[in-house]
């Protein structure tokens, strides 16, 4: 009897030491926030919200008429991630079916690592990468002003967004269980009729995940982009204009924007924007694997 | 066992709280930071600094002019290294502080208008140079060079190299929002160096092979131009004090604007004072 009071009591302790680490984490995300939308409100003292988001003018350190309008920057970042994905999310998706469906186990035991191991690339050497050798090459190739641009920066940031879509959709796709196929094939479907009818479908909800969860790194990447984009706070006309994406406005200017001055507020703003839109996909990600979770075979 | 634990413990936070609490001033101890552009120059005088005299510790770091002056103001380094003089603002609020930050020239600095060595033009006049950053100049050709669009090349708003190319080139216009930003005198270079087009400027000391520096009006930029005053963009770096110096901070400053000082401001590729 005692024994097993004194095992209840090392059980409730240890529950609610769990309990406090899961609280400690999320205590830290919720202040980060509060942080973040305590130094980002004071601009809109001097900024109207639309003057913000719409403005079509960045000269944060004008002595007499500072502008601070981030429409370049927010069309900057949608235009980058767009492309990106548009790169990414077949060569991701793709990749991940030939791995877990087509390819024998050889060259399934080299290709899934190596794929993954593309995720360990620092995104300081991309952006290196991106500058030294893909941004010459496409000047030269397409006798284009400049090869920092909105075009080379997409290209990198799939790169960058490839190992996550496919490691993820990967594992979507391998936890479809083995009768759906079995069934499929039994039935006379090719392997072709059987990956796009019965396994795309049944891992649809984890692909979308990956999808999104590539997307948000895009989007939120910094280093590429500061390195790779160009940098003009002008809104692009066409995808060989260089730009500059939000994260890399802020990567640039904040380390000396004076302290709580109206540039600090607006480049903390810049911040806040980028937030709301990681999180809209982040939440678009939980409610899709959600909703859409394939449950048992029914519902095929 | 518990006991044990409790005293390491205890040890353990007396020595945090007095590795923290050791203020800046504290003798044999110097924090030196702010503007990237002085901070080649901190650094190698750091380390002889310390060779010959092994009882002081100097930790160097960056993070910008405007990082430097506000941890002076703050009380929190010794010296704050800067691209610029105080803005008016900077001097409200140290005087709010009742805090009187001291400038020292340690060396000059020019910023040179680069471009890629295989473009024709040599020599660009100050006007012409703010035609290009505002925009209104836009092909080679209007200054003597080939039928290209010119790809204007610029720092972030915030850097002590951008204060100046404003001060003296821009004169108060804004810088074309087509303008690319790279944000560090070495990513400048690194751009104009791969593309042939464009046009971007530089702290002296980042002059390399790979890029071509323009004279301005005529003058090239060397130590002499700039000393004299002749070489149109041109500017001080200074290192700040709060108040007169004294002790560390008195021999570190005398010693970087000793002639051997001045050895490293010239071997860093920055204009010695002398």
């Amino acid at each position: 009897m005692k024994g097993a009071g004194a095992r209840r009591i090392k059980e409730f302790i240890i529950r609610y030491v769990f309990l406090c680490l899961a609280m400690v984490s999320i205590f830290i995300l919720a202040m980060i926030v509060v942080f973040l939308v305590k130094e980002s409100l004071p601009i809109f003292k001097s900024v109207s919200v639309k003057d913000f988001l719409f403005g079509e003018y960045w000269y944060p350190t004008d002595e007499d008429n500072p502008a601070f309008g981030i429409k370049p920057m927010i069309i900057a970042s949608v235009i980058v991630t767009i492309m990106s994905s548009m790169l990414a999310i077949p060569l991701g998706v793709l990749s991940a079916v030939y791995v877990s469906e087509v390819a024998g186990r050889r060259i399934k035991e080299i290709a899934k690592p190596v794929i993954e191991l593309l995720a360990s690339l620092p995104s300081v050497v991309i952006g290196f990468f991106g500058m030294v050798v893909v941004a010459p090459f496409l000047q030269e190739t397409f006798d284009i002003p400049t090869g920092l641009n909105i075009f080379n920066a997409s290209v990198m940031l799939a790169f960058m967004a490839v190992p996550t879509i496919s490691s993820i959709s990967e594992d979507a796709i391998h936890s479809v269980r083995r009768e759906l196929r079995e069934a499929s094939l039994a039935l006379g479907a090719t392997q072709w009729e059987t990956i796009s009818r019965v396994v795309l479908p049944a891992s649809l909800s984890g692909i979308a995940t990956a999808v999104i969860l590539g997307m948000s790194r895009a989007i939120g990447e910094t280093m590429v982009v500061l390195m790779v984009a160009g940098g003009a706070a002008a809104v692009p006309e066409s995808i060989f204009d260089s730009a500059r994406p939000m994260p890399a406005s802020i990567a640039a200017e904040m380390a000396e924007a004076p302290f709580q001055s109206e540039h600090y507020y607006a480049l903390f703003a810049t911040g806040l924007v980028l937030f709301a839109l990681t999180f809209t996909f982040n939440i678009i990600a939980d409610y899709i694997s959600h909703k859409y979770r394939q449950t048992g075979t029914a519902t095929l | 066992m518990i006991k044990i634990n409790a005293k390491r413990l205890m040890s353990l936070f007396i020595v945090l709280f007095f590795t923290f609490s050791v203020s800046p001033a504290f003798a044999g101890n110097l924090v030196i930071k702010g503007s990237t552009t002085v901070l080649p120059i901190a650094q190698a005088a750091a380390e002889q600094f310390m060779m010959k005299n092994p009882g002081v510790n100097i930790s160097v770091s960056g993070g910008g002019s405007g990082n430097g002056v506000k941890a002076i103001i703050d009380g929190t380094t010794d010296i704050a290294d800067s691209s610029r003089f105080l803005k008016d603002k900077e001097v409200k609020l140290a005087m709010q502080k009742g805090v009187y930050p001291v400038p020292h020239r340690v060396a000059l600095d020019c910023v040179v208008p680069v471009v890629h060595p295989s473009n024709a033009v040599k020599d660009i006049s100050i006007e012409q140079l703010m035609g290009i950053y505002t925009g209104k100049i836009k092909n080679w050709k209007e200054v003597g060079g080939a039928d290209k669009v010119i790809v204007v090349i610029s720092r972030d708003t915030s850097s002590g190299t951008y204060e100046v190319w404003e001060d003296k080139v821009l004169k108060g216009g804004r810088v074309t929002p087509k303008a690319l930003l790279q944000a560090s005198n070495g990513a400048v270079a690194q751009a104009v160096a791969k593309n042939k087009y464009a046009i971007g400027y530089v702290g002296i000391g980042y002059v390399n092979e790979d890029v071509k520096a323009l004279t301005v009006n005529k003058i090239k930029a060397s130590a002499g131009t700039a000393l004299n005053g002749s070489f149109p963009v041109s500017r001080g770096l200074f290192m700040f004090t709060q108040g007169w110096p004294e002790g560390d901070t008195l021999s570190f400053i005398n010693f970087v604007v000793s002639p051997e000082g001045q050895k490293i401001v010239a071997k860093e590729g920055y204009v010695p004072l002398y």
